[in-house]
């Protein structure tokens, strides 16, 4: 009985894939030509991009950098052999002023130290893996100094603000001590507004008197451009996160009356739209308060964004707060914490951890948000497009101006939301 | 034996106010009350204080003046001479008829966007991709005054139309006149037409409503109304037996043939755009600011709506379309029957927000001359009058309504959608 196997003992060698599933070819018959219809729409879209960029490539390199005025762009293009082309020339005229408005010129350096100061104050904050702690004092710092810088004036207002600070640290400790937590707390404060109100401002006048150490200062009507934007953009967005916490607090507390006054500003904020806003701010804030009072139109512009923007941050948090299962504050509760321990342990970090996205994308809708204020005579970059088109030599340009201001905004839009990204991948803790 | 002991009476002291749990909640709302009144009593005090030094007493008296400007764009009869309180419903009906126009726009561009982004082709998800990162990160202001200047600087003007050899032609066989005045489209006339109803009287909101357009949309809703009981005898039929009979061209036909009828009866046609001297005359003219303020917010917010459409059919777990595949249904019916329901749930409190951000965001009109309710009642009445707290409060209080109106809506379809759970 011969011993026959039909059995195969050995694996077979394996073969190569078809070609065309793998690589490349692989990946564009997949994605690219899988059906008739799909090679259908994947051969019109090729071509309409393609039409696109014959037609946008040569408009984009156009030789057209040194013109001075739309006329002389023409005979350029022209000149060339061109029938159409990009006009350059008013970006490498206009630049400067998009960017600074009409802040002096010899004061240029301020806002870029600033703008550099501005990463080195938000790196603990971002990127607090890479930056030694130490860092997070100058971003205690920096909100005192970024206005120093912008508008000038004595250094010792700021420092005096900031000592405003180290006295009510110091008035706490001395009543805690003596009579206790609340009357500290009561105290400290009053002492805080007591010196803020009347005594910071002599006292700064006094020592610069004395050593006086001063920048140029800068009125407000000079500030322009995208410095503008993101003066008003930044300041808003940094004070607007806190309060829209505060806000979203309020609307979750279970005191009523704390409550309802809470809805009733986040309800009437959002149903009304900014513009709206910005024309309380141009035209009635003088009213509402005492005779006599005129304070400067950027920070009348910067309190309104802040408030706008406030709310909205309060609805993207208390979704966040909505969205923690109901374990989590009965956690909290049974370690026994207080209302204050648990929101800033347990409650607070993981709302604010689920609500990135909602409080990134509202922080990119505030700084786009800043445009409007070229709608009550404010020179930011659209109010300045506006000058420049009705300057005699470039009357009619459109895509170029535009285009340059668009990718201004679009730059810092988008790599805010890639952040957002970023920070989510970052914490996220689920596997 | 038991004793029962009252608990000890503690007398009431001042500081249990602050540290008593059971007083302190209290304490701490009467002291934010009394904060807020103080507010609002110092802010009032101020406004008075304030408006008696301007002499202006506040009132709303000025509403019935003669306005005195003009509203090229509107909707109901205005001339210069009727009072400010009609320039702002003329306005407010701009309002309307931008956002409700953005709104449809948007939401076909958005829907259509959001669903390419998610196709299996490469190269049409990349370029969905491109266009909602590029549009939604640049601010929508820059969109409409862009939009508005390419139409002002690239648009034929109208004397380009005229001549052997025009420059520019018209557009889809003749009717429609692309120029850069806006855009001339036939309107709609009837040689046996029913005339006009004229509502509220003498009052600054009359305004005349065209009976036809009443008819036609009467007659619509009855079409649909009747197409909706067909499908609804033959989802009966197929219950009972398993067969479905084939209804479309009868569902299209009660929809289709009287809209026809009436049309025919009321003896439609259309008025075309005519260049006659300097200008086009007839048809219906929708200026500049209409149609860029229209396009600009309908790309803008489209790409929103995009998301959040992509972000809903994504939120459908996976296991739901497999499971409706292995009940053995096809592509197109899981799409309609399993995965639209349940994604629409997710999607449509966001799209109503963005619907309310569309309508919010219409108040930039005023950066491009379009007349809307910021426009005539916070622009030119405002400065005509000097008025500043009256029309900045009557401004807000309207978008505040439209606001709350959208919200209602919302809500009840919330509670509608809700997930019934155990």
């Amino acid at each position: 009985m011969s011993d026959v196997s039909f059995v195969r003992t050995e694996m077979q060698p394996e073969k190569t894939p078809p070609a065309s599933t793998v690589g490349i070819i692989g990946w564009a018959h997949h994605r690219l030509f899988s059906s008739y219809l799909n090679s259908a729409i994947t051969v019109i879209a090729l071509y309409l991009i393609f039409m696109l960029l014959k037609g946008l490539i040569p408009w984009i390199f156009s030789p057209t950098w040194s013109a001075a005025s739309l006329g002389e762009c023409r005979e350029m293009i022209a000149a060339a052999g061109h029938e159409e082309g990009a006009c350059w020339g008013v970006i490498r005229d206009r630049w400067i002023q998009i960017i600074f408005g009409f802040y002096p010129v010899e004061y240029y350096w301020r806002p870029i130290v600033t703008f550099l100061l501005l990463f080195v104050a938000l790196a603990p904050v971002l990127f607090s893996e890479y930056t030694p702690p130490k860092l997070i004092w100058f971003t205690g710092i920096f909100p005192f100094l970024m206005p120093w810088l912008l508008w000038g004036g004595s250094i010792w207002t700021p420092l005096m603000i900031m000592a405003g600070f180290a006295i009510c640290y110091f008035a706490f400790k001395a009543i805690d001590a003596a009579a206790g937590t609340i009357p500290a707390l009561i105290g400290s404060v009053l002492a805080l507004i007591v010196w803020w109100l009347f005594l910071a401002s002599p006292v700064a006048s006094a020592i610069n008197n004395i050593i006086p150490i001063e920048l140029g200062g800068v009125e407000s009507r000079n500030f322009g451009g995208l410095m503008l934007s993101l003066t008003i953009g930044v300041v808003a967005i940094a004070i607007s996160l806190p309060l829209g916490i505060v806000l979203a607090l309020g609307r979750q507390s279970h005191l009523p009356i704390v409550r309802m006054m809470c809805v009733g500003f986040i309800e009437f904020i959002r149903g009304v739209p900014l513009i709206t806003l910005l024309f309380v701010a141009s035209t009635l804030l003088n009213i509402f308060l005492p005779p006599g009072t005129n304070f400067d139109i950027i920070l009348r512009v910067i309190i309104m964004a802040t408030l706008f923007s406030a709310a909205y941050m309060a609805e993207v948090i208390r979704g966040g707060l909505a969205a923690l299962p109901k374990g989590q504050y009965e956690g909290a509760d049974s370690l026994g914490l207080n209302y204050w321990q648990s929101q800033r342990l347990i409650i607070m970090p993981q709302a604010l951890k689920i609500s990135i996205p909602g409080i990134v994308s509202s922080f990119i809708g505030l700084f786009k948000d800043t445009t409007l204020v070229s709608i009550i005579g404010l020179l930011d970059p659209i109010g300045l497009s506006n000058a420049i088109r009705a300057d005699t030599a470039w009357t009619g340009i459109v895509w170029e101006l535009y285009g340059f201001i668009a990718l201004l905004f679009w730059v810092f839009c988008f790599s805010m939301s890639r952040y957002s990204m970023y920070l989510e991948r970052k914490l996220k803790t689920t596997n | 034996m038991t004793t029962l002991t009252d608990p000890p009476k503690e007398s009431f002291r001042l500081s249990m106010l602050i540290y008593d749990t059971r007083y302190r909640s209290t304490t701490f709302q009467v002291i934010a009350l009394i904060g807020f009144l103080t507010l609002i009593g110092w802010l009032f005090n101020n406004t008075a204080q304030n408006l008696a030094d301007l002499g202006k007493e506040p009132s709303f008296r000025f509403l019935g003046e003669p306005a005195g400007y003009d509203i090229n764009q509107r909707l109901i009869d205005y001339d210069s001479q009727s009072p400010h309180l009609r320039a702002a419903f003329v306005g407010l009906l701009n309002t309307l008829l931008v956002a409700v126009l953005g709104c449809i726009t948007a939401t076909i561009l958005g829907v259509t966007i959001g669903v390419l982004r998610l196709s299996k082709n490469w190269l049409v998800a990349k370029v969905m991709t491109l266009y909602v990162e590029i549009i939604r990160n640049v601010p929508v202001l820059l969109w409409i005054v862009l939009t508005m200047a390419v139409m002002i600087e690239n648009l034929p003007s109208p004397k380009d139309f005229r001549g052997e050899d025009p420059a520019a032609t018209m557009q889809v066989f003749d009717s429609v006149a692309v120029t850069n005045r806006g855009i001339y489209v036939p309107e709609p006339l009837f040689t046996r037409g029913l005339g006009d109803a004229h509502l509220f009287g003498n009052s600054a909101m009359n305004f005349n409503i065209s009976l036809d357009l009443w008819l036609v949309i009467a007659v619509l809703i009855a079409g649909f109304f009747v197409s909706a009981k067909i499908r609804k005898r033959a989802d009966g039929i197929q219950e009972a037996t398993g067969e479905r009979p084939s209804t479309w061209y009868l569902r299209l036909g009660v929809i289709v043939v009287p809209l026809i009828i009436t049309f025919v009866a009321l003896g439609f046609h259309l008025g075309y755009p005519e260049l006659k001297g300097f200008n086009f005359q007839g048809g219906t003219h929708m200026r500049n600011s209409l149609i860029a303020l229209w396009l600009a917010l309908s790309i803008y917010t489209a790409a929103f709506i995009a998301e959040i459409v992509r972000a809903g059919i994504l939120a459908i777990s996976h296991g739901q379309t497999e499971a409706a595949a292995a009940l053995g249904l096809r592509p197109g019916k899981i799409m309609k029957l399993v995965v639209l329901p349940q994604a629409l749930r997710v999607i449509i409190p966001p799209l109503i927000s963005q619907f309310l951000n569309l309508t919010k965001n219409s108040s930039l009109a005023i950066a491009v001359g379009y007349m809307d309710i910021t426009g005539t009642l916070m622009g030119i009445t405002l400065n005509q009058t000097g008025r500043e707290l009256e029309t900045v409060m009557l401004g807000m209080l309207i978008y505040l309504t439209i606001s709350l109106l959208i919200s209602l809506v919302m809500n009840w379809y919330n509670e509608r959608v809700k997930l019934v759970e155990r």
